[in-house]
């Protein structure tokens, strides 16, 4: 698959709520080969301050539109949130693996649980999308009930949505995890699928395992080049270090070494 | 193209003829596949690899980069699939390109490895230059050899005997004077010297309190240090006869410009590769206008033509 640099078009940058926002750009390379768990690497500035490109998850394509959601956490990410429809901007993608998947489950089989914290959910999504005939539950967990992201996205797509919220104020009071492990009582499902911290994801992980379930995850990490060539984004895995742009960003968990 | 001249943008760096003086530094470009959709590599006036060691190198623990004010800091610690590998698995995608490839090699224990790694690559006909990384931050050593006048004049000596390849230093700016280990690597032998690599560097999460790299510290690159480097190329060629590649920053046209001014034969485009994989494309386009613009037929003639301010 083919990797493009693109000055793309930006239809929309929006705010959601908090800090997060989304932006929706026009790509029609991208749109056309892009797959769930892949990114896009923006840079934000024709200078040099800040220096490098920002990788963020592809949301979803629609036509020739690709759209991403992002949380403004720093200099670079703030700068893209001024941005505006009708500008251009410099985008490299799609990069990075995509989850491993299948498009297809069996009528009436086992559902794949996709578990998202935090802005997390943005590439969920976009999977929840791709799995068709039997959707997956999808559990979301945040701190509080605004920062919850995407449950209309996914109740459209006709998939069940359970949450969580470290304060209660919406769904289960406590972990993601935690709701993950009460609904792994009742439900034995295909395969896990989750994105969001890195604390999150090892319990995920640990759960999988337990469970002897497979477990796709995808990580984060700050990036230099987001193609492969830098190896400043490694992950230690059993084969080595790996590269979350290149290698990943989706992992299974029972390749990681945590 | 403008009516009149089509300026000459070849030079020479020891055997070794550019057909542009643009190439890209060791480690910021991976073994150039990474770059294959982004870029026409075939424009490139040369390729220098990612370092290679004889046995393959795992490198350093992660957080491995950290941005930094208009530059980063790394701490990848030199890994490479070994020199084995390296021949077997990217060497031929390398090979195809038709440019000319310069490998870059490195020592993890002793001296002595350089020579085992140039007998190998003496024998492949497409490596068209040897760069001797002599000068990496991130081995965590006392010492790099590049800090040590006598150490470095007896590792060109030796590897001077093992090779009619071109052979290029590359300097560390970690130094009292850079023009002692270069007048240390001219009289040893060395083609052509390049300069700089990374200044060493540390950066703090304040919140966490601990250090933003897995290694401590690492080594600072980007625009950022561009006016250290500039300054250590002028030295240099105000001392050293042989032809130097500056690199440190370099950006655009206008920053491979000043490497250019101030005494570089080429230059080596890094870090903006991350961040512009055009940058070194653009910058050929940027040389040829600039020498069109100046009337200047050949760009041998721009080289270390640095007037003084009352001119």
């Amino acid at each position: 698959m083919k990797i493009v640099q693109v000055k793309a078009k930006i239809i929309s940058n929006k705010k959601l709520s908090g800090h997060y926002w989304h932006l929706e750009f026009v790509s029609g390379e991208i749109a056309k080969s892009a797959l769930p768990g892949q990114f896009v690497d923006l840079r934000v500035i024709n200078g040099f301050e800040p220096l490098l490109r920002r990788p963020i998850s592809i949301h979803g394509v629609s036509g020739d539109k690709v759209k991403i959601i992002y949380e403004v956490l720093g200099k670079g990410t703030q700068i893209l949130s001024t941005k505006k429809g009708g500008q251009a901007l410099d985008v490299i993608g799609p990069l990075g693996n995509g989850f491993a998947y299948k498009p297809t489950l069996k009528s009436g089989g086992a559902k794949n649980i996709l578990i998202a914290g935090g802005i997390g959910v943005a590439p969920l999504v976009f999977l929840a999308e791709k799995i068709k005939t039997v959707k997956p539950l999808i559990l979301i967990g945040a701190r509080t009930k605004g920062q919850i992201l995407c449950t209309q996205e996914f109740k459209a797509l006709g998939c069940k949505v359970e949450l969580a919220t470290d304060d209660g104020s919406a769904g289960l009071k406590g972990r993601v995890t935690d709701l993950l492990k009460n609904v792994l009582e009742q439900v034995k499902p295909s395969r896990l699928f989750s994105c969001g911290p890195h604390p999150m994801l090892k319990t995920v992980s640990q759960i999988a395992l337990e469970n002897k379930i497979k477990a796709q995850l995808s990580l984060e990490e700050h990036m230099a080049c987001g193609i492969g060539a830098c190896l400043g984004c490694v992950v230690l895995t059993k084969s080595g270090y790996q590269r979350v742009c290149k290698d990943g960003p989706v992992f299974s968990n029972e390749e990681l070494i945590w | 193209m403008v009516k009149g001249i089509n300026p000459n943008l070849s030079v020479t760096i020891g055997k070794l003829v550019l057909k542009n003086p643009v190439m890209v530094a060791s480690g910021t470009f991976g073994y150039a596949e990474e770059f294959r959709d982004l870029i026409d590599l075939r424009k490139l006036g040369a390729i220098v690899t990612k370092t290679i060691t004889i046995k393959r190198r795992h490198g350093n623990l992660p957080p491995r980069t950290c941005e930094t004010s208009s530059g980063m800091l790394n701490s990848i610690g030199l890994e490479n699939p070994g020199i084995d590998n390296f021949i077997q698995k990217k060497l031929p995608f390398l090979k195809s390109l038709g440019i000319p490839i310069i490998v870059s090699i490195a020592a993890e224990e002793s001296p002595e490895e350089f020579e085992i790694l140039i007998k190998q690559l003496d024998k492949i006909n497409e490596v068209s230059a040897i760069e001797l990384n002599i000068s990496c931050p991130n081995q965590q050593k006392d010492k790099l050899i590049s800090q040590d006048a006598k150490a470095t004049f007896e590792l060109i000596s030796a590897a001077r005997k093992l090779t009619q390849k071109c052979l290029i230093a590359k300097l560390s700016p970690n130094v009292t004077s850079i023009s002692e280990i270069a007048l240390a690597c001219a009289s040893a032998g060395s083609d052509a010297l390049a300069l700089i690599n990374t200044l060493s560097g540390m950066s703090i999460d304040v919140k966490k309190r601990v250090p933003k790299l897995g290694a401590w510290a690492g080594g600072l690159s980007g625009p950022a240090i561009r006016p250290i480097a500039v300054k250590m190329v002028w030295d240099v060629y105000n001392k050293i006869k042989i032809p130097i590649i500056g690199m440190g920053g370099i950006v655009d046209t206008e920053s491979a410009l000043e490497f250019i001014i101030a005494g570089s034969t080429a230059v080596s485009v890094g870090t903006v590769n991350f961040v512009n994989p055009q940058a070194s494309i653009e910058i050929i386009a940027g040389l040829k206008q600039y020498l069109v613009d100046n009337n200047i037929q050949n760009l041998n003639n721009l080289i270390g033509r640095l007037k003084a301010c009352k001119d």
